[in-house]
């Protein structure tokens, strides 16, 4: 992975597509789906669409504070940090997010 | 990290870390934190020293937070150390190592000493007490040196006491002042059992003995007792367990004010405002408690003052049970003492050890007292607790509640019995062991932290009853049991379900965000507990003025199709009163093709389920079906199953499938509690299974016999007799007005089973079926809230706003 890769950006949305306390998918061919995430004070997060326990689709799930509970078992995840909300013991992969404006960027060259 | 406040806490128990516990939960960082603690031991479960003694534990068990703790939260621990004194001018405590602290908030909880009685001698060498770890070292020491030991006192701490070095091969004799042991647990029949139980056990008693001196010999040395009465015994050793007393030196040479405890008021501050005081040292409200329960009510109560939410107010426990073992079952709760204007039901069997009393007042129960059998022990504690009609369980009380779980669990309900690798959870498949550890590795008092630790009971909860047994077998007294009315909703908030209704529907209150702020909610905006409830509350109770909010419905609500385990979602057509067509089914077979569904199912509720449907394919699923939206993953109405009826059964009495769908017709898309179902049997062979429905309808020749309460899920709960109506209207007028009562007042995620179970069926007919007026205006008001349903599969298929859930975006 060289350096010129990590600086870029890739547009996915405006901030007004994702419902507040709400989620969207970000669909790559090839790649696992990308949750992005709206938090009721409109800061916007990314994580990878899987929970750590079992798979489940974190963008389908109930959005509170900086975390998202997942809608197959109720792990909830920090969305700052991918973490698990303890006990739970787990982490999913974090995208970094950049907003200018409306639109969302998305740095996807550091994930796989 | 900038901590500008100081808090020091003296006394390093269960009382005052739980408090620490509670505070770093709701503000880690807002205090540098102190905690002086005179034993050379990091915070432990004093519950648990007679494990320790028998030797069933090691002190490393019961350690509740390890040093590790204190250093992970920043708190700076003097063990050993004993705090000598207060400066409340300097705010600063002084402790015997000579170092000085400076406070802006001083919390005591010193806890109580035991009390030793003033007779002579008492201070001989082998004289002890029964209190902390060092008393312990000093008995198994003891035990392993000398013959005779004499405990004093025999209620929980002496009978404990003398249990623990019996098992060490001590010959124990126990004196007591009364004639009969546990004389504040048990009633004078259980005490003879448990007395002639433990005499079997090799343990002497002397009962009706008032002690006057502890003898010595020429060392020093304990030698002996002598009584009131004159007559003398030879012992080695002498155990005082005669009772506590709150340990108010700390506070009174500071010039605090005390009388039994530390005086404190409802947010636990003593007379000093900077000063908070909490656990047994403390008197609130003219009572000092010595059990857990009601200390970690305290801790939770100060942390919130001390983090200056200034929410949450202590206003006594209600502590009733009290549950220990001496290698023995007893169980006692509430008032279980006959008395006047109280009745008892006893069961005696002194051959097998079992001797059961409940004591009734009216039509309630006030107290139990069990010996030998405690398997329902926390049912008993818990109709106490909710104080309800018991009128209609009293033939079968005795018997218990029964099986606590009818599936999941092999029917086993007592899980004393059960081995280590026994499944408790068959939801997540937790197993005995694996829930026992928890409980005494992590410190863990109550169901919910249970849940959270090991996931038992966290799924379809019917197991919850066996935890709670789990639980008490492990912690006794300790085990933090409440019913649902008296929990806090979860843990953003200390109201309870009613307590939340109460205040939306006074405070005209009609979204989240004005609830969460009239409430002092503890979180930004909820938790995915609270949420999906608030929303429920607020339209259920404001309908067509409190806006459904999407975002706080869990994704099946949200999607309108049930979420499986690979992410996709099934989708189940409506099918009125499970009457189809071929043109349906037709359309039914052409999505299963055109979508390549990869399993087409008919289900228990006589509909057609389609499964495996992509999230982005729902909305032209729905559109390619041309049927209505059949609500088979809500907290709503599901379906009305019925069977065919006159129209064509050659034993049918009515028009069942008719009737089932005008029922389905009219409460469609009702919101609930929980889901609803619905049966119609044409006669009492009953074919659509209607005895096990929320509402359960059979139809006889002279009219319809409605039935409520039903549930054939988790816990199978046959329905009970409501009514008997003639008409068609009258059917639908009686049933709406029943779920309207249920969308009134049973909580979020409460069946009509459970409703019923908590409020009483006479409740429910005295509103719906005694009183004709107020059941037409509990009818009316659901069809005034039905006015605003709409099908949510058409709204989703016209919308492009609502439709954008279902698209992904691409890249």
């Amino acid at each position: 992975m060289n350096t010129a890769l990590l600086s870029e950006w890739t547009p996915v949305c405006n901030i007004g597509d994702i419902p507040t306390q709400g989620a969207r998918i970000v669909k790559r061919a090839g790649h696992d789906d990308i949750a992005v995430f709206r938090t009721s004070d409109d800061r916007i997060f990314a994580i990878v669409d899987c929970c750590p326990h079992k798979g489940g689709p974190l963008s389908c799930g109930l959005v509170h504070g900086h975390a998202v509970t997942c809608p197959l078992h109720s792990w909830t995840i920090n969305l700052e940090d991918g973490q698990a909300h303890a006990p739970d013991e787990g982490r999913v992969h974090k995208i970094a997010v950049r907003v200018d404006g409306e639109r969302i960027y998305l740095n996807l060259s550091t994930q796989g | 990290m900038n901590r500008t406040m100081k808090l020091v806490v003296v006394g390093n128990g269960m009382a005052g870390i739980r408090t620490l516990e509670e505070l770093l939960k709701l503000d880690p960082d807002l205090y540098d934190i102190t905690v002086f603690g005179a034993e050379p031991y990091p915070n432990y479960n004093r519950i648990l020293l007679s494990p320790v003694l028998t030797g069933e534990q090691t002190i490393k068990d019961i350690i509740l937070n390890d040093i590790s703790w204190y250093t992970d939260n920043g708190i700076t621990l003097k063990m050993n150390c004993r705090v000598t004194k207060i400066n409340r001018a300097r705010k600063e405590v002084v402790a015997d190592d000579g170092s000085v602290v400076k406070y802006d908030r001083l919390l005591i909880a010193t806890g109580s000493n035991p009390f030793i009685l003033p007779v002579p001698g008492n201070d001989l060498e082998g004289v002890l007490a029964f209190r902390d770890i060092r008393d312990v070292d000093l008995m198994i020491d003891a035990a392993a040196r000398l013959k005779h030991a004499t405990v004093i006192g025999g209620g929980l701490l002496g009978l404990e006491a003398a249990n623990g070095l019996a098992s060490r091969g001590m010959k124990v004799s126990v004196v007591h002042l009364g004639n009969a042991l546990l004389d504040r647990q048990l009633d004078t029949a259980a005490a003879r059992m448990l007395q002639t139980s433990l005499e079997k056990r090799g343990l002497d008693f002397l009962m009706n003995r008032q002690t006057e001196a502890v003898l010595g010999d020429a060392q020093g040395r304990v030698s002996g007792l002598r009584f009131k009465d004159g007559s003398e015994l030879a012992t080695d050793l002498v155990v005082m367990a005669v009772g506590i007393r709150p340990n108010t030196e700390l506070a009174e040479q500071a010039g605090i004010y005390t009388d039994r405890g530390i005086v404190v008021n409802d947010t636990l501050q003593t007379y000093d405002p900077s000063i908070y005081a909490v656990g047994e040292c403390v008197s609130h409200r003219g009572v000092a408690y010595g059990l857990v329960a009601p200390l970690f009510e305290q801790a939770k109560v100060a942390a919130n003052h001390l983090a200056f939410h200034g929410i949450g107010r202590y206003a006594g426990s209600a502590t009733s049970t009290k549950l220990k073992v001496t290698g023995i079952d007893v169980f006692s709760a509430g008032d279980f003492n006959e008395g006047d204007g109280t009745e008892a039901i006893t069961l005696a069997d002194p051959v097998g050890g079992v001797y059961k009393k409940l004591v009734i007042r009216g039509d309630k129960l006030v107290g139990a007292c069990l010996y030998g059998d405690t398997v329902d022990g926390a049912w008993y504690f818990r109709l106490i607790r909710e104080a309800k009609s018991i009128a209609e369980l009293r033939e079968s009380l005795m018997f218990g509640e029964g099986a606590l779980g009818d599936t999941g669990h092999a029917g086993e309900s007592s899980v004393a019995g059960m081995p280590d690798s026994a499944e408790i959870c068959g939801c997540n498949g937790v197993c005995k062991g694996t829930i026992v550890k928890a409980i005494r590795e992590q410190g863990l008092f109550t169901v919910d932290e249970i849940k959270k630790h090991t996931k038992a009971a966290s799924s379809c909860g019917s197991c919850t009853g066996l935890v709670e047994q789990l639980l008490i077998s492990c912690i006794g007294g300790a085990a933090d049991i409440k019913p649902k009315s008296e929990k806090p909703m979860c843990g953003c908030t200390e109201f309870t379900h009613g307590q939340v209704r109460k205040a939306i529907r006074e405070q005209h209150l009609t979204s989240i965000a004005q609830t969460l702020r009239f409430l002092e909610w503890g979180t930004v905006d909820g938790c995915a507990s609270c949420r999906p409830a608030l929303n429920y509350y607020l339209t259920s109770t404001w309908p067509g003025e409190a806006r459904d909010d999407a975002q706080s419905r869990l994704v099946n609500e949200r999607v309108h199709a049930n979420i499986q385990k690979d992410g996709t979602y099934s989708v189940v057509p409506r099918m009125w009163g499970g009457v189809t067509s071929a043109a349906e089914l037709r359309r039914i077979a052409d999505v299963a093709d055109k979508y390549q569904v990869p399993m087409v199912k008919v289900t228990g509720g006589q509909r057609i389920d389609l499964l495996g449907i992509k999230k982005e394919d729902l909305p032209s699923v729905w559109k390619d079906l041309g049927m209505p939206s059949g609500h088979a993953y809500g907290k709503t109405l599901r379906t009305v199953k019925t069977c065919v009826g006159k129209e064509f059964c050659r034993f049918g009495t009515q028009d069942s499938t008719g009737m089932g769908i005008a029922l389905e017709k009219e409460l469609v898309g009702m919101s609930s509690p929980h889901k609803v179902k619905l049966a119609v049997s044409g006669c009492p062979r009953n074919c659509a299974e209607s005895g096990i429905k929320d509402i359960g309808i059979i139809a006889v020749d002279s009219g319809w016999e409605l039935y409520v309460g039903g549930n054939g899920g988790i816990k199978t709960e046959v329905a009970q007799f409501f009514a008997k109506v003639q008409t068609h209207d009258e059917v639908l007028e009686y049933s709406g007005a029943f779920l309207q009562l249920y969308r009134e007042e049973a909580f979020y995620l409460e069946r009509t089973c459970h409703y019923l179970n908590r409020v009483g069926l006479d409740h429910a007919k005295a509103r719906v079926v005694d009183d004709p007026a107020g059941r037409a205006e509990l009818y009316a008001r659901l069809k005034f809230a039905l006015s605003f349903t709409t099908d949510p599969w058409a709204e989703r298929i016209e919308s492009p706003a609502v439709r954008r859930e279902f698209e992904a975006l691409h890249i």
